[in-house]
């Protein structure tokens, strides 16, 4: 036995006289609060290290001298501590904290963002002397001043807490406020001239505990008494964070973080938190629009009507025209991310039982093979960051799922987590890792065979020196439990080399994956079936085939074509009808050229969207569809978890759920796909999909369920035992607002009983097929199962001037051209530039200088960039940003290739 | 290009290679800053950032802490009065009016040729020859208007440029926190000197600049002044009265 108690282990305390059982390495103020004893706090934030700053927490504590004030958030438990929170010394100190606090504190609430939802308010009020001996002069600032583009200060207000500070270097890492000055001229302060940028400043405004931090977005929006509120999932990317979702007069006027122990531990990212904008947006799509030719002959012979504003019934009569007409294997169905799960089931249904195609997939040629995704074995995100070692073959993670980048920096950081990266440029991560594998581009699956191997590696793979390669792969093979966070590492590299890597180091003892897919419910799409080859519950289309077809109805028999198959096909003239599910392939596909050519030559387009975009362009018909906060549904992140999206406000005109247009379309057919409410569509799913059998809706609209539950791991549908409540100094604007309102359970309940929930297994119906799993041996097998063989490479050439051929590496930033950045006024203009980075000796070779255009040439297509050197881009590579505004790198790729190799030359000025 | 010269920053290197952690040399990493531009610039803030593995926005928030750290460009003299209560008793507050009318500038401000920032400070621990100002933190007791007059006359002169070298330089922190490590400057290789402690505080430089008592007062200062520069200091003196 260790002499400190273990972490965790039980630790005897006394509490205003009564007994308590506290976790040994707890502060008093989270034992206290366990216990039921609130002891009010400002600097002190359960997610963050406690420094013991603002005294409000003082209690006595009882040592070899008698009592003693000492503050509750500084001080671990012990055995046999003995602590009293409330008694004249603790109330005459709270009174004397809270006093000179208020000495400066300007009391200018009636116009503060932070009235009515503030900790210094509520406990001033709780707590406070309620008035003042100070008739001086306060100290005066100028105010408010920006320390970002999106975060505003007020320095009058600030109590110097330090919590954004404490955030911005522990959490984030990113240290861009500091506390400057001292005594009286404390404040807060960014370094002139460079603003506190970040993914995630939004955060340094949710836990300020006064209004000194101020959200531009939100900024005199609404006052806090007014805003309702629903819990709901942020659906930005696919990590699945908790989030309130705050309305006032039917308008999203803010997103505050919820905190979630399993995924985002009430972070968010920049993006999850301000894009809301855009549901307001002007641009949204209320009516559906189709093309009318023009009745008279006005000389534009030839050029397609503008889209114009139709009803629904016209609309969708074009439509199902158009799909009676067409046979099931020239139709597809592109994209379905947006969608929350049961509209995913109910388009899936559509597809199979109804189009007769399998051509369906909601991922747009960036992403991995869909039965992969399925099949391999899941980890958690708190597996993950709780795991020894953590490999990442995986695009930025800062900026693809920026909170999950939170969470592995914690446990790189605090835990005993390694992390060991395999990227062709540096990440946000890179400086965490424990080593950074710089392969040549397009040949990740050599680096990965190599270290998932047993021969000890002695020559190079892929670039990367030998040494490199075997102490990962000494590292890798000597440490159990590997968790492999596996994506995309550059989207102008072929998805195979991702594919085989994966079913490489699946052959690895003890593997699991973490998905690093980023679209928003992408995995919900998987899991629900948008996936050619893939039916709801990650069931393989030859295993489910009998099942399905006892609850559904006749569906195909061959696996359908994946978005760059069905792409190529519409290219070729084959396809007759492309079902644009709330995807833009012009912008979102590697490969931009195939995407227009594609839809160009489909004989009819139909685009479900919430915005015109540049793929709605070669719409016929565009349907308005109603998104998140909106409607209800339910969302499945990276690990599998299912989580509950909740509705605030109303859709913008006759925009409505995805579901109910799949649902019109098949009555239109002629055919009942049984989805009259979502209530009948989870029952239905809970009878058809054995992965989510247990998973009960209204578990997930309960408090107790708010975390969701995972499935397709052993413990399919666990729900935590214990659910923390909010803390109200920690989540004050969430606390102060009403929460969780969910339906009545018992009626719902009995609902689902009539409609028949839970599977219903009785003679003579079949049994029901496991989910795919990919495991040990099925990297042999690869070749004849549908996953994606190498594909052809790429022939070498050299630039004018004897500058080699360079290796493109495109990957996204959080911020960059997609709709809904763009149609959020207070980001749109965050992006980076487009600019090309090179290494400095390459830059040296071309005889350019840092800002010089270069014209970057690949077989595909040709784009002018502004060079800049960096020394963490490899040589021989060029490191660009995919899809910034003004550049669309998908020009460049050619989606077929493994890697994309351009050939640089200078534009002499003028050129 | 860095802004620090080649010898600092060769001398901050060997600063942060004295500690577990790159940032506990950022405190004498600052000093050598000031040293060479007078103030802590923020062209140099950023080096010393990228030095110590910090933004440049916690460099300022350190150094904004202290006051003996300036953030602007100051004069080639920081002039501090003491205000604090034995100094405001000897008329402390008569000799700030003076000076700030004298040098057309008040505490906060630097006059016109850069050649005086004049401040108001805190107890500045000459109690005993009150009421006293610092000159780059060089004692000057027993102040009056027309020593004062002197004094200023004497530095605009250049005549106390041995013993009031120009706001920043480094002398005694120099030796006190082991900048010598680096060697780049001095030549001096090797280990960090050993420093004593009470040698170090009463070096020559400080001790020779308190002023003595003007002849025939007798009071106070005698147990600050070294017999060796007392001569220096009381011409000086002299001159003055």
């Amino acid at each position: 036995m260790p002499e400190t108690p273990e972490r965790g282990a039980a630790v005897n305390i006394t509490l205003d006289g009564r007994p308590v059982v506290a976790r040994a390495g707890e502060m008093l103020i989270a034992a206290a609060e366990r216990a039921g004893t609130y002891i009010p706090r400002f600097c002190y934030h359960p997610r963050m290290k406690p420094v013991g700053m603002c005294r409000m927490c003082l209690v006595e504590l009882k040592g070899p001298r008698g009592f003693s004030l000492q503050p509750a958030c500084y001080v671990p438990v012990a055995e046999g501590m003995e602590a009293v929170t409330e008694s004249p010394a603790v109330k005459k100190a709270q009174d004397g904290v809270l006093e000179f606090l208020l000495i400066n504190h300007p009391l200018d609430c009636p116009v503060c963002d932070k009235g009515g939802e503030c900790p210094l308010q509520d406990q001033t009020l709780a707590y406070g002397p309620g008035e003042t001996r100070f008739v001086e002069e306060k100290r005066h600032w100028d105010k408010p001043v920006p320390v970002s583009s999106l975060v505003l200060i007020d320095r009058e207000r600030c109590i110097q807490c330090a919590r954004c500070t404490r955030f911005a270097e522990e959490v984030a890492g990113e240290p861009g406020i500091d506390l400057a000055g001292r005594s009286d001229a404390t404040e807060v302060a960014n370094y002139p001239g460079q603003p506190y940028d970040s993914n995630f400043s939004g955060n340094v405004v949710q836990i300020c505990p006064v209004g000194a931090l101020l959200a531009k977005p939100y900024r005199f929006r609404a006052r806090p008494w007014d805003l309702q509120q629903v819990e709901t999932t942020c659906t930005m990317c696919a990590l699945g964070c908790r989030v309130a979702a705050q309305s006032s007069a039917d308008e999203v006027v803010r997103f505050l973080g919820v905190d979630s122990d399993p995924v985002n531990w009430g972070w968010l990212c920049d993006k999850g938190r301000f894009l809301f904008e855009a549901l307001n947006s002007p641009r949204r799509l209320s009516y559906p629009l189709a093309r009318r030719a023009e009745p008279v002959g006005n000389g534009s012979s030839g050029a397609r009507a503008p889209l114009a504003e139709v009803s629904w019934s016209d609309a969708l009569s074009e439509v199902v025209t158009h799909l009676a007409e067409a046979r099931g294997d020239r139709i597809g169905v592109i994209g379905g991310a947006r969608l929350p799960n049961e509209d995913a089931y109910v388009w899936s249904k559509l597809a199979r039982s109804v189009l007769a195609t399998d051509n369906v997939d909601a991922q747009l040629g960036d992403g991995l093979p869909a039965d992969l995704v399925a099949g391999l074995p899941r980890a958690t995100i708190d597996e993950a960051c709780s795991a020894p070692l953590v490999l990442l073959v995986a695009p930025d993670i800062k900026e693809e799922l920026p909170v999950l980048y939170l969470r592995l920096r914690h446990a790189a950081r605090e835990g005993g987590t390694k992390l060991l990266e395999v990227s062709p440029a540096a990440t946000g991560l890179t400086g965490l890792c424990a080593a950074s594998l710089r392969y040549r581009p397009g040949e990740l699956a050599a680096v990965a065979r190599a270290l998932s191997g047993r021969e000890k590696v002695t020559a190079d793979v892929a670039g990367v020196p030998a040494a490199e390669v075997e102490a990962a792969r000494a590292l890798v093979a000597s440490t159990p439990g590997l968790v492999v966070v596996l994506g995309r590492p550059s989207l102008s590299e072929s998805a195979s080399g991702a594919a085989q890597a994966g079913l490489a180091l699946a052959e690895l003892p003890g593997v699991s994956f973490l998905p690093a897919l980023r679209r928003a419910n992408v995995h919900g799409a998987i899991d629900f079936g948008l996936a050619p080859g893939l039916l709801p519950g990650r069931v393989g289309l030859a295993e489910g085939s009998e099942w399905f077809e006892h609850h559904w109805g006749p569906v195909p028999a061959q696996p359908g074509l994946s978005t760059l198959g069905m792409l190529d096909r519409a290219a070729a003239g084959r396809m007759d009808v492309l079902v644009l599910l709330g995807a833009d392939p012009v912008s979102d596909c590697p490969d931009r050229a195939l995407a227009k050519q594609a839809l160009e030559k489909a004989r009819f387009v139909v685009a479900v969207d919430a915005f015109e975009n540049a793929s709605t362009a070669y719409a016929d018909v565009v349907l308005p569809a109603a998104i998140y906060t909106e409607r209800r549904g339910s969302f499945t992140n990276i690990e599998g978890r299912v989580s509950w999206l909740g509705q605030k406000v109303t859709a913008p005109g006759t925009a409505r759920p995805d579901w109910m247009i799949a649902a019109e379309i098949a009555t239109r057919l002629g055919r009942d796909i049984g989805a009259s409410s979502l209530d009948s569509v989870w029952a239905e799913i809970r009878r058809v999909s054995p992965l989510h059998a247990s998973v009960e809706p209204d578990l997930l609209m309960s408090y107790r369920g708010r975390d969701g539950v995972v499935v397709g791991t052993d413990g399919t549908g666990a729900v935590p035992a214990e659910v923390s409540p909010l803390d109200p100094m920690a989540a004050h604007g969430i606390s102060s607002a009403e929460l969780h309102p969910a339906p009545p359970g018992e009626l719902r309940s009995q609902l689902h009983r009539a409609l028949g929930a839970g599977p219903v297994l009785t003679e003579g119906t079949p049994v029901p097929p496991p989910p795919r799993r990919i495991g040990l041996g099925d990297l042999e097998a690869a070749g004849t199962s549908g996953l994606p063989a190498p594909a052809h490479r790429a022939g070498a050439s050299a630039s004018p001037g004897g500058v080699p051929a360079l290796r493109l590496v495109a990957r996204r930033p959080m911020w960059d051209g997609g709709t809904l950045v763009q149609e959020s006024p207070s980001v749109r203009e965050l992006h980076p530039p487009f600019t090309v980075a090179l290494h400095p000796d390459d830059l040296a070779r071309l005889g350019a200088a840092g800002g010089a255009a270069l014209r970057l040439v690949s077989r595909r297509g040709s784009l002018v960039a502004p060079v800049v050197g960096d020394k963490s881009v490899s040589p021989g590579t060029a490191l660009v940003p995919f899809n910034v505004p003004g550049a669309a790198v998908a020009e460049l790729v050619d989606a077929a290739s493994d890697w994309t190799e351009v050939t640089v030359e200078r534009l002499e000025a003028g050129s | 290009m860095p802004h620090l010269s080649e010898d600092n920053l060769e001398r901050a290197r060997a600063l942060v290679a004295l500690y577990p952690e790159k940032r506990s040399a950022l405190i004498p990493a600052l000093h050598l800053l000031q040293e060479q531009d007078g103030y802590v610039s923020p062209e140099g803030i950023e080096d010393v950032a990228e030095l110590l593995g910090l933004t440049p926005a916690e460099v300022r928030g350190t150094a904004s802490f202290y006051d003996m750290f300036h953030l602007e460009p100051v004069g080639k003299y920081v002039v501090a009065v003491c205000t604090n209560i034995a100094c405001m008793l000897a008329g402390a507050y008569e000799l700030l009016h003076h000076i700030e009318e004298s040098l057309g500038t008040h505490p906060g401000g630097t006059t016109e040729d850069g050649m005086f920032t004049l401040e108001d400070a805190e107890c500045l621990a000459l109690c005993g020859n009150a009421p006293c100002v610092t000159v780059n933190w060089r004692y000057f007791g027993d102040m009056t208007p027309e020593r004062w007059e002197a004094l200023a006359e004497d530095l605009r002169a250049g005549r106390l440029d041995a013993e009031v070298p120009p706001h920043g330089t480094l002398c005694r922190v120099r030796r006190s926190v082991g900048l010598l490590a680096g060697g780049a400057a001095g030549g001096a290789t090797g280990p960090m000197p050993a420093v004593d402690v009470t040698t170090s505080r009463t070096t020559p430089a400080m001790a020779s600049t308190v002023l003595p008592a003007p002849a025939g007062d007798g009071a106070g200062g005698a147990a600050s002044r070294s017999p060796g520069t007392g001569a220096q200091a009381g011409r000086q003196a002299g001159e003055g009265s």
